[in-house]
């Protein structure tokens, strides 16, 4: 299964990329990993009338600490974040879980992440840890936004046609933190059945200052469940707490019946999970 | 557009469309048919190859993205001295069916050999989560595995 006839233009650096790219529009698609785009081409879901390829583009391979926060660059692949020192969290806890191994060694975090598939489960750890999408322009234009406001709807980011996903820039709190991927999926490489990301920060007193819980594939999108995070903060880290979120997880959820299970069942599933990640967030952060 | 693989250590040039998928340069440009193409959707895993050692399913690379890198087909698995500890571990635990999965499992194998010598059964079977084999024969691919692991450490000792 050959995709339909496209141009190709290997590009050697991040100015020549976005060239390309400005140069094409919204028929041109930049190709890191290719493990969602390939596919999809093959399949006539996606007709791009030229690829950038990036693989070549230098110094975008990097996951670094800088100022605070974990910088996981456009070239990084799945199993790089899986084998990596650097991460912790809900980010550590979830890459493992990344379709399976061949998938991960060439599939990209920055490539996922703009990709906006509802099902994906790497915007939903965006989402609980705050993270923001570095989104380069031409020339030295370059913009931050935060993931709440990058992702738009399904397989829809807020990218410009000229701009391309440089980076993700993901907090890393000064105080004690954990946080946990959750998923549920029927075999290596599915989809998740259900997903829900947790991340807690505490503050001296040992209570919750921050909470972050947000699920993939029970809603539209990935969705936050800003009623459990509300509940909370300010906090003391307990069971009958993180039970109380994970109702309020499930009240937010909005699954559908399908092939993987009844909606009524991945509420429950939702819950169980919300109330598992927290309990796992909270252990590491209070290590 | 013209591109230069390294296939099983000799270069082989070809002048190609950019669409063309690397599953189909190896088994049709190079003639390697030992890389077998099944699902063609990312799925299944029996187009893996090596590149630049590291294990991906060739269905969904382009050709033209592996020019100037090394691939390994299983062809380019045995080694002066015969067969490599893989494929003598698959023939000796009956590491196979059907076989149309076995050059993947193969691929996988070494590669989790090179980088984990020693494997633990969850390890193996971690690794090959990707791999499909149809026939269920999955308790001897570990098997199969793990005895290579254990032959290709003895080597190394020795």
């Amino acid at each position: 299964m050959l995709p339909a006839r496209f141009d190709y233009i290997a590009a050697s650096s991040v100015e020549e990329a976005i060239a390309a790219k400005a140069e094409g529009g919204d028929e041109t698609r930049f190709l890191a990993g290719g493990q969602s785009l390939l596919p999809m081409m093959k399949l006539r879901f996606a007709t791009p009338s030229k690829l950038v390829d990036i693989n070549g583009i230098a110094r975008l391979d990097a996951i670094r600490r800088h100022n605070g926060q974990l910088h996981i660059g456009a070239l990084v692949r799945h199993a790089d974040i899986a084998a990596s020192d650097e991460v912790s969290g809900a980010i550590a806890s979830a890459a493992p879980w990344i379709s399976d191994p061949l998938v991960r060694n060439l599939g990209t975090l920055c490539g996922s992440v703009a990709h906006c598939d509802p099902e994906g489960d790497w915007n939903s750890v965006l989402l609980a840890t705050g993270a923001e999408v570095v989104a380069q322009g031409p020339s030295d234009r370059r913009r931050t936004i935060d993931i709440g406001d990058f992702v738009q709807d399904f397989f829809t980011n807020s990218l410009a046609d000229d701009e391309m996903v440089l980076a993700i820039h993901i907090p890393v709190p000064s105080g004690p933190s954990g946080g946990s991927y959750q998923k549920l999926e029927r075999k290596v490489g599915d989809y998740a059945t259900v997903g829900v990301a947790a991340h807690l920060e505490l503050a001296a007193d040992g209570t919750i200052a921050a909470a972050g819980v947000a699920m993939t594939s029970v809603a539209p999108i990935n969705r936050k469940a800003t009623e459990a995070e509300a509940l909370l903060v300010g906090n003391a880290p307990s069971t009958e707490l993180f039970t109380e979120a994970g109702e309020a997880a499930a009240a937010a959820a909005d699954p559908r019946d399908d092939v993987r299970g009844s909606a009524r069942w991945k509420r429950r599933v939702v819950a169980a999970f919300t109330q598992r990640a927290l309990a796992a967030a909270a252990e590491q952060a209070q290590a | 557009m013209e591109i230069t693989i390294n296939i099983n250590g000799s270069d082989h040039t070809a002048d190609v469309e950019p669409r063309l998928l690397l599953v189909d340069h190896i088994r049709t440009g190079a003639g390697l048919t030992g890389t077998h193409i099944g699902c063609d959707t990312t799925s299944c895993g029996v187009c893996t190859v090596l590149v630049d050692g590291t294990p991906v399913k060739s269905c969904t690379m382009l050709a033209v993205q592996a020019d100037g890198r090394s691939v390994t087909t299983v062809e380019g698995l045995k080694t002066a001295d015969g067969l490599h500890p893989v494929q003598q571990a698959f023939s000796d635990e009956h590491g196979l069916q059907c076989g149309f999965c076995t050059p993947a499992m193969m691929l996988v194998g070494a590669a989790l050999i090179e980088d984990n010598p020693d494997p633990s059964d969850d390890e193996v079977r971690w690794a090959i989560s990707g791999n499909l084999c149809r026939c269920t024969g999955y308790m001897n691919i570990v098997k199969a595995i793990q005895a290579a692991a254990a032959a290709a450490s003895s080597n190394g000792d020795s």
